[in-house]
């Protein structure tokens, strides 16, 4: 066994520090605001979701940035591979050619950019004096064991109930009630 | 260098874990290139096989056997003209294959065809894997409606609606497996693709066979979803060439057809991949704990350079039966090379095989042990990509109302009902 062998193995085990970070942050979150904008202005609703996705992905990709695997893998399966699969769904039953020719027949644009400026403020108050605001130091978490940190927080651990095991039953019977009501709602005769 | 390299091959975590960029290029480089080749080998083996079954012959004349009909067809199709019909959204028709493509081959980083032989071994694998493969549908979706013709845009829907159906079928057998994982004594289970494996090795039996006959049930559902995911006979409705001409590819032509066909081939070995890693076991040889010895390690690590001399004499056997007419002669020659290819490459997995029999952590061990992992996950996808062949070569296609009817109200229930008995069995024994 060589030295140089037991050395290079020793830095692949112990692991080295992310490189390039702010550059992924800053293609991700460039990404996600493009295709945010691509989203609204766009004239053809399909191209809308397409960008809506490449916004989603770009998303879910940041939540992968910030040790949150889970939370991306979920952001993948249940925003860019279900619901927007739905949505494609049904914009092509819609006569596409003919909304696209049609004129905007509201007017609440003001309002919408009074909202968007509001957003704006607090974003930017919120960057002037962030440090106050925010915790000095981000608390550092695992990502090895992310997947398993939820569950315990959802369902509790050996015997005991999690911090959020009501909420989590609560929203899943909500759901529950969503989905009896939608079968109920489509179906004539049951 | 060299040192870089023995390094690299006597390493015990995988490139993504290790942080290693370099490595995990290459490994990237080594999947696309293998994934790239056995999608052209499947190519050749599903044309003859089907056309066996069917008592043809097949592609007998590019290359002997059609051995190289696959170079042909690919030629062909760089060749061809790419039309975009004037009437197809532009953009999105030429984008649509690119997305199918690359939900595809992006979920070939997480596919463990060894403890350390993957790109990357990440905490949430199997969702990421369901999620990444779930984009794949996009693709088909997006092609059919910017083709802005009739009958892709039917393939497009009943693909998608299809998809949407079956993925929640597969996804609660995927639960159930993961279920599984936590039957160990700290009762923490893993998403992790690697850690699936560790756990079945750890638990001593393959998931398949765990709790008999609930893994088995919940294997069965994700074989028979798997092959509604990927549109394959008998399910594939959405190019359903009696009703559709092709479905949601019918527009395309050339190069851009090949991308769909590719990323399909791809989806295939993906999807086997999560079969084999959650219920089969994974990179594992048969029976690993009870076979323990090192006289059972070595005979297990003769396997793949058996398996090529096999293969070698197989085309030997075609080489020695081709007939003697003059007419033969280059591919009699071209055939013998082959062969010879072969028992080279037998002859080196033999050497390799012998060389590293010692079960210590010399690179040479090490290099054998890669070797006999990625040949059994290999050989065990390669057992479901014939399956697949054998579907559409068996079954007739679906009618789309009981293509549903399944989907949602035989295979829905019995998955839930696999599910709920698996957690059950679980506490019960734990």
């Amino acid at each position: 066994m060589n030295p140089a062998l037991n050395s290079a193995a020793a830095t692949m085990n112990t692991g080295m520090a992310p490189v390039a970070t702010p550059w992924f942050f800053y293609a991700l979150a460039g990404a996600a605001v493009i295709s945010a904008l691509f989203v609204i202005t766009r004239r053809n609703a399909v191209h809308s979701a397409l960008a809506l996705i490449v916004t989603l992905l770009s998303v879910a990709g940041l939540y992968l940035m910030l040790y949150a695997p889970f939370v991306a893998g979920v952001q993948i399966i249940v925003y860019a591979g279900g619901i927007m699969v739905l949505f494609l769904f049904v914009i092509m039953l819609v006569n596409v050619e003919r909304s696209s020719k049609e004129r905007q027949f509201n007017r609440i644009w003001p309002v919408g950019l009074a909202a968007a400026c509001a957003l704006m403020a607090l974003f930017v108050s919120a960057l002037v004096k962030g440090r106050a605001l925010f915790p000095e130091r981000l608390v550092k978490l695992s990502e090895g064991t992310n997947t398993q940190d939820i569950a315990k927080a959802l369902y509790g651990d050996a015997g005991r109930m999690g911090q959020y095991t009501f909420a989590f039953e609560i929203a899943s019977l909500l759901l529950l009630v969503a989905i009896l009501g939608a079968v109920i709602m489509t179906k004539k005769k049951i | 260098m060299p040192n870089f390299v023995m390094s690299y091959l006597g390493s015990t975590v995988t490139p993504g874990q290790a942080g290693n960029q370099f490595w995990a290029l290459m490994y990237v480089l080594i999947i696309f290139a293998g994934v790239s080749v056995a999608v052209m080998a499947m190519n050749w083996l599903e044309r003859k096989a089907l056309a066996h079954f069917q008592i043809r012959l097949g592609p007998m004349r590019v290359g002997p056997h059609g051995l190289l009909q696959p170079f042909a067809d690919a030629l062909k199709l760089m060749l061809k003209e790419d039309i975009i019909p004037t009437e197809a959204d532009q953009f999105v028709f030429w984008v649509a294959p690119l997305i199918g493509l690359l939900a595809s081959f992006t979920v070939y980083t997480v596919i463990p065809f060894g403890p350390s032989q993957a790109v990357s071994d990440m905490n949430i694998g199997i969702l990421f894997m369901l999620g990444v493969s779930s984009l794949a549908v996009l693709g088909i979706v997006v092609a059919g409606w910017a083709s802005n013709s009739h009958y892709p845009l039917i393939g497009a829907l009943r693909s998608s609606a299809q998809m949407v159906s079956y993925e929640v079928a597969m996804g609660l057998a995927v639960v159930s497996a993961v279920l599984m994982t936590s039957m160990n004594a700290s009762g923490t289970g893993t998403l992790s693709m690697i850690g699936i494996v560790q756990a079945q090795q750890q638990q001593g039996i393959w998931f398949i066979f765990k709790f008999f006959p609930l893994g088995f049930i919940a294997f069965a559902i994700f074989a028979i979803a798997m092959v509604a995911e990927t549109n394959r006979a008998p399910f594939d409705m959405a190019e359903a060439e009696s009703e559709l001409t092709a479905g949601y590819h019918t527009e395309y032509s050339g190069l851009r057809w090949s991308l769909f066909m590719l990323a399909e081939y791809a989806a295939m070995i993906a999807v086997s991949s999560i079969a084999v890693t959650l219920w089969l076991g994974g990179w594992m040889r048969p029976f690993p704990n009870l076979l323990q010895a090192p006289a059972w390690e070595f005979i297990f690590s003769l396997f793949p350079g058996l398996t090529f001399a096999g293969l070698a004499a197989i085309a030997f056997i075609g080489t020695a039966r081709m007939p003697a007419q003059s007419f033969f002669r280059v591919q009699r020659i071209g055939l013998a090379v082959f062969a010879a290819l072969l028992g080279f490459i037998a002859l080196l997995l033999l050497v390799i095989a012998v060389a590293g029999r010692t079960a210590d952590t010399s690179v040479a061990a090490r290099f054998r042990e890669g070797i006999d992992y990625v040949y059994w996950f290999v050989l065990k996808v390669a057992v479901f990509m014939y399956l697949f062949i054998w579907y559409r070569a068996t079954w007739p296609r679906y009618r789309f109302d009981q293509l549903m009817r399944i989907g949602w109200k035989v295979m829905l229930p019995i998955a839930l009902g696999v599910l709920m008995l698996t957690a059950i069995v679980g506490v019960i024994v734990s």
